[in-house]
């Protein structure tokens, strides 16, 4: 069971993005998302030494509408910030973060939310990963920033993938 | 496709709304793009269009055939999810390059975080 599925979650997900694709529950359709499904994850098993280990399927659901409510609210944000351009120029600047998180899909992860939410991009990781260069659209307070970063983004990360 | 007149308008107008929301939304990321003059500041608003603006979109078209078809369409429900995957990839490509090339030529950007080495990314 373990050769056949190296990546269960990762079968799953394929073999109901096949069926999605499709809109369809026929057999056919369901044989062939199958083979996508056990196939895909043993030809991409080389590509992918670090196995992913998700705990706490509550704290990914408040950290899914929290990431959603912050790309609304960002967006307003930077859409206000570019209408208002002429008049009042956005302060952009970059800001150092430093990182408490170490595990390479939770970064992953992380990287994923900062490009998502619009104000903010993911410029720089340290070697180490232990400091994250980030380019703020429109920045007041950067200590204020990097802690609502720190607690709504890295703390709920750690919890899932550490 | 049917045509749209069988629709009642309680489908129509949230359909409709979240169109136009979502087309103001890309259409102030191109303004953006447009008018800011600094690099890395014109790296945001584009981003607009692939967050919100795609969000919108494939809402409106999940609810418009949906009930045009008296089922869940789900599937453009996948746009959104494929772009937040695949998004990240050419942004920090782009903001990668942007920041070794003004390194290079001594611009007003942030030194190398990581102390000595190469500085590569971590995932």
């Amino acid at each position: 069971m373990k050769r056949l599925f190296p990546a269960p979650w990762l079968s799953l997900a394929l073999w109901a993005l096949w069926l999605l694709l499709n809109l369809s529950l026929s057999a056919g359709n369901l044989l062939l998302g199958a083979a996508l499904a056990i196939l895909a994850p043993l030809m991409f098993a080389p590509l992918r030494p670090l196995p992913v280990r998700i705990r706490r399927p509550g704290v990914i659901l408040k950290l899914f509408f929290l990431v959603g409510r912050d790309v609304v609210m960002s967006n307003i944000a930077v859409a206000l910030g570019v209408l208002r351009a002429g008049s009042k120029p956005p302060r952009s600047r970059f800001v150092k973060i430093p990182l408490d998180l170490r595990d390479a899909n939770g970064l992953a992860a992380l990287s994923m939310i900062t490009t998502v939410v619009p104000g903010t991009i993911w410029s720089e990781l340290a070697l180490d990963r232990s400091v994250l260069l980030l380019h703020v659209f429109d920045l007041d307070d950067d200590a204020q920033f990097i802690e609502h970063f720190k607690t709504a983004y890295e703390r709920p990360l750690m919890e899932i993938f550490e | 496709m049917n045509s749209v007149g069988e629709l009642s308008l309680w489908i129509e107008i949230p359909v409709a709304v979240l169109l136009v929301l979502s087309s103001l939304f890309a259409l102030c990321g191109a303004i953006g793009l447009l008018r800011l003059k600094e690099f890395f500041q014109r790296m945001h608003p584009p981003a607009l269009a692939s967050t919100l603006g795609a969000w919108g979109v494939a809402l409106a078209s999940i609810v418009y055939f949906s009930a045009l078809k008296s089922t869940p369409v789900l599937h453009a429900w996948l746009i959104p999810i494929l772009l937040s995957i695949t998004v990240p990839v050419t942004t920090l490509l782009l903001a990668r390059t942007s920041l070794f090339r003004k390194r290079m030529a001594g611009e007003d950007v942030p030194a190398e975080v990581s102390s000595g080495g190469r500085s590569e990314n971590g995932n």
